[in-house]
């Protein structure tokens, strides 16, 4: 009880008893980044797939590979944060139609099993068919496992391959919506809390996932591809920033029309919430949000990115238009990470009184302390590690060129 | 049916019905009885023991205490409001008695001034009155009418009392304006003092031909505010000259 | 046949076939309702009659006036229902507000008010100042129960929202979303918790705990739906408002003489 007591102690204003705890702390603000960047790695695969941008054609698999592996990671904040993790199973028994927490198990199975996985296997079923007769050992027998019996190769079997994957991409569109939209409608509905409680949280929250997720590709891209000693893209990387400045301006006009639309209506909860934002979320949400995370990648990706002419606003060589992309991404997930943050911690630094403000205190160890949280943001880069072992997003079977 | 459609079609069976079987064991068996809810959860919630008896329990076996309680100052205070939960008092009395309260921090918990409280509730100054006494010395908690009859207002009507303190009005006994029967001390909800109903009635004083010191500040009643009581605008206990 | 069917009863003959078929249908319609009849007449002579919750619906009253912020319902209710005594827990509590010439309004709850107000208040230029208790309002429409992902918490059929320890996941969604701050998680049972208008003594015809131990009477509890409940007075001759009632989650515990600076 000792860090509730300190909270306690550093409690100005009036909060209502029982708001001394803060319910939901670093593994609820974990979830949403986890499934943002899965949102964002799938609708960058949609570019390609559905909207024919060529250019990004080198990130189509490690897209694929990428949400997979983040959407694998993603319901361990959440197991981790419930007080019966044994129970869960009962959101699938007895789901309350009417929470929106209820339709996490649905939508999340649909979209594991009917998108994502179903996606992945029509593109890469002719590569497992290829590789499994190639190889030897224990590859060939887990490429073999993973063609589920389907070997054939014959070009009708190939042209459904392409037509089912195009399909399933089109479904996953609003599915990746859903996905982390649902996550966004959790908290926009909650009508108790004047900070989430908008129409625009689950746009506002699609967005910035879409932000985060374009971002971190063109990392891992980049990372991959330099990792691999193989050259990079830069046509490829061009365009991903590209799209990057575009979301972001969409992302920080929709941020901006939430703040505006708040302080032109000034209703009661103006005052507690200009308290909350000028004092306990100053650093993360005026610094690391809004300056760090936003506006310097946006104004980096406006000068150098090809968003406004073919060349970038400043013509810079290749090396140097690199570092930048590559730094301004890493902003945009500090940034995108602590509008996470704002958004669930933020929420309930506030008391419900509207009179009075409290802290948040998170430790290092127990199942919501930092390391924790640290190892639950690390774990999808080990399982992309292993799903890039097991499913290599570039090596290129002989016979047929990769579908797209 | 390509061959593909046909694997999947056949895993995705598996799944279903390996999902189906699993809800058909797990589901538990009462739900969804009354609305969406276990109704064994509201057998398990009835069985939590019982802490308070009630105060109707108490008179059964304490009919004197009962009685004289009943007709006295404290009768919508509970027996077990100050002696604790008394549900396994009742079902062994002499293995579980109850805790008597007598020392004189308990009382002030309730009767300790606080301006928070409700006018016309009884407080007093727990340092002040009668210090170092035990309350139980004078008040019988269960009859708890004051030994004598308070001599001052300000014992019920602390805030007022301090706040006439304060003001101009000071001198004034409370009486000087609110006629207040004797039995208003004993029964003070029965027998109520009264309030002035008229502007008159400080015109006796603030008129400007009254009688009374040429400090007392006059207001001719025919002009000054007509249509109001004179104590919408001026609190008769800490009346200030408005602007 | 024709005359099988003709009345016959005066020639003192057997009853006609019709006749005996009707009596049977008769007898048998009315037996189920005459049993259940004699098996609530033995359910009322032997003091047992189960208890049917379709024929209660429990609201409170608080008539702000009256309380004296001495704490002893928060004390009863955390004795009466093992809520844990650390001062993040509560089921119940009191806080105090005073309203100050000025315009400024001061509120405060020290452990939720259950060993009263020790710090009393300076009362230079003070406007107003009282006590207000506070609990779950059992809402007719409680965000909590639409928000709950499983169906643990719920509510009866009676008008009290209840929490299934042995259900309850522990995702505080439900925390989140009560408007008015009375859920909490017991640290022991890791599960969501609240005021329960002390269930288990309403059905036994008791009051909950802090109904019984307040001393002024600022606390009443009663059926909504009987005239001769204690509420249906205190509703007719008091205003009556609720808390934040633009959340339009229509609680069922009724303050009078609340005051706007109330949240």
């Amino acid at each position: 009880m000792q860090p509730l007591q300190e909270v306690l102690r550093q409690v100005v204003g009036f909060i209502y008893p029982n708001e001394v705890e803060l319910h939901w702390g670093l593994l609820i603000v974990v979830y949403p980044y986890i499934t943002g960047l899965v949102a964002g790695a799938f609708i960058l695969a949609s570019l390609v797939r559905v909207f024919n941008v060529r250019e990004l054609q080198p990130t189509y698999r490690l897209s694929l590979l990428t949400a997979l592996a983040y959407l694998l990671a993603a319901p361990l904040p959440l197991l981790a944060h419930l007080g019966h993790p044994q129970r869960a199973f009962e959101i699938f028994l007895t789901p309350n139609l009417r929470s929106a927490m209820a339709m996490f198990g649905f939508v999340y199975a649909w979209y594991l099993m009917v998108v994502l996985l179903l996606e992945i296997w029509f593109d890469y079923r002719k590569d497992l068919v290829l590789w499994s007769q190639r190889e030897r050992g224990v590859m060939r027998w887990l490429h073999r496992l993973l063609t589920l019996g389907a070997t054939e190769l014959s070009p009708g079997a190939l042209h459904f391959d392409q037509n089912a994957g195009r399909v399933i991409t089109i479904i996953g569109i609003p599915s990746a919506f859903l996905l982390h939209g649902y996550v966004g409608f959790i908290f926009g509905s909650v009508k108790a809390n004047p900070w989430w409680s908008s129409v625009l949280m689950p746009i506002v929250f699609l967005f910035s996932a879409i932000v985060s997720g374009i971002a971190l590709m063109l990392l891992f891209y980049l990372v991959g591809t330099l990792l691999r000693s193989k050259p990079v893209d830069m046509v490829c990387l061009d365009k991903l920033a590209m799209f990057l400045f575009y979301a972001q301006v969409l992302d920080f006009s929709l941020e901006m029309l939430d703040f505006i639309h708040r302080l032109y209506e000034a209703e009661e909860s103006i005052h507690i919430l200009a308290q909350l934002v000028s004092s306990r979320l100053f650093l993360s949400l005026v610094v690391l949000q809004a300056l760090l995370g936003t506006l310097l990648p946006l104004v980096v990706l406006a000068l150098v990115s090809p968003a406004f002419r073919s060349g970038g606003l400043l013509a810079l060589p290749a090396e140097l238009r690199r570092l930048l992309y590559a730094g301004a991404a890493i902003l945009i997930q500090v940034g995108i990470f602590s509008t996470r943050w704002n958004v669930v911690i933020g929420g309930q630094l506030f008391s419900k009184s509207l009179r009075g403000l409290t802290v948040y205190k998170t430790g290092l160890l127990g199942p919501e302390g930092l390391f924790v949280s640290g190892f639950l943001l690390l774990l999808p880069l080990l399982f992309l590690l292993l799903l890039v072992a097991v499913l290599p997003p570039w090596v290129e079977a002989e016979q047929h060129p990769p579908a797209g | 049916m390509p061959q593909q459609l046909t694997r999947l079609l056949l895993i995705f069976a598996v799944l279903a019905s390996g999902l189906a079987l699993a809800r058909h064991l797990l589901l538990p068996e009462t739900f969804g009885e009354r609305g969406y809810y276990r109704t064994a959860a509201v057998e398990g919630i009835l069985k939590q023991p019982i802490m308070y008896a009630g105060r109707e329990r108490c008179a059964l076996c304490h009919t004197q205490i009962a009685t004289a309680h009943a007709n006295a100052r404290h009768q919508s205070v509970a027996c077990e409001a100050c002696h604790g939960p008394a549900a396994a008092h009742t079902e062994a009395p002499t293995d579980n008695p109850l805790p008597v309260p007598r020392e004189r921090g308990y009382c002030s918990l309730c009767h300790g001034y606080d301006p928070s409280r409700p006018t016309g509730f009884p407080q007093i100054d727990p340092v002040a009155h009668n210090p170092l006494q035990a309350c139980v010395s004078c008040h019988n908690p269960h009859q708890p009418e004051p030994p004598h009859i308070p001599e001052e207002c300000s014992v019920c009507h602390g805030a007022i009392a301090r706040t006439k303190a304060v003001s101009v009005h000071v001198l004034l006994p409370c009486t000087r304006c609110h006629t207040t029967p004797r039995k208003h001390k004993i029964t003070p909800r029965v027998a109520r003092a009264d309030k002035p109903q008229s502007r008159e009635f400080c015109g006796s004083c603030h008129a400007v031909d009254a009688r009374g010191p040429k400090e007392t500040p006059r207001v001719d009643l025919e002009t000054h505010h007509r249509r109001y009581l004179c104590w919408q605008c001026h609190d008769p206990h800490h009346p200030r000259e408005l602007d | 046949m024709e005359e099988g069917k003709q009345h016959r009863a005066e020639s003192g003959e057997k009853i006609s076939e019709e006749r005996r078929t009707f009596l049977h249908t008769c007898l048998l319609a009315a037996s189920l309702p005459l049993l259940a009849l004699w098996a609530k007449v033995v359910a009322w002579a032997s003091g047992e009659a189960p208890y049917e919750p379709r024929e209660h619906y429990y609201g409170m009253g608080v008539d702000v006036d009256r309380c004296i912020g001495c704490g002893r319902c928060a004390e009863a209710c955390k004795r009466e229902n093992d809520v844990p005594r650390e001062p993040f827990y509560f089921r119940t509590w009191v806080e105090r507000y005073v309203v100050s010439s000025d315009g400024e309004t001061k509120v405060d709850s020290p452990d939720g008010g259950i060993a009263g107000f020790p710090a009393t208040v300076s009362e230079k230029g003070i406007l107003r100042t009282f006590f207000v208790p506070k609990l779950c309002n059992h809402c007719a429409k409680p965000p909590c129960v639409q928000v709950c992902p499983v169906g643990a918490t719920f509510s009866t059929e009676d008008g009290v929202v209840l929490v299934d320890k042995e259900y309850c996941i522990g995702c505080r969604y439900c925390i989140q979303a009560c408007p008015y701050g009375a859920r909490f998680l017991d640290p022991r049972t890791r599960t969501a918790d609240k005021c329960t208008f002390c269930y288990h003594r309403a059905v036994r015809g008791l009051l909950p705990a802090c109904v019984e131990v307040c001393p002024t009477g600022a606390r009443m509890f009663g059926e909504l739906r009987q005239r001769s409940s204690p509420l249906v007075p205190f509703m007719r001759l008091s205003k009556v408002q609720v808390l934040k009632p633009h959340l339009n989650t229509e609680p069922k515990v009724y303050y009078a003489n609340l005051d706007r600076e109330v949240r």
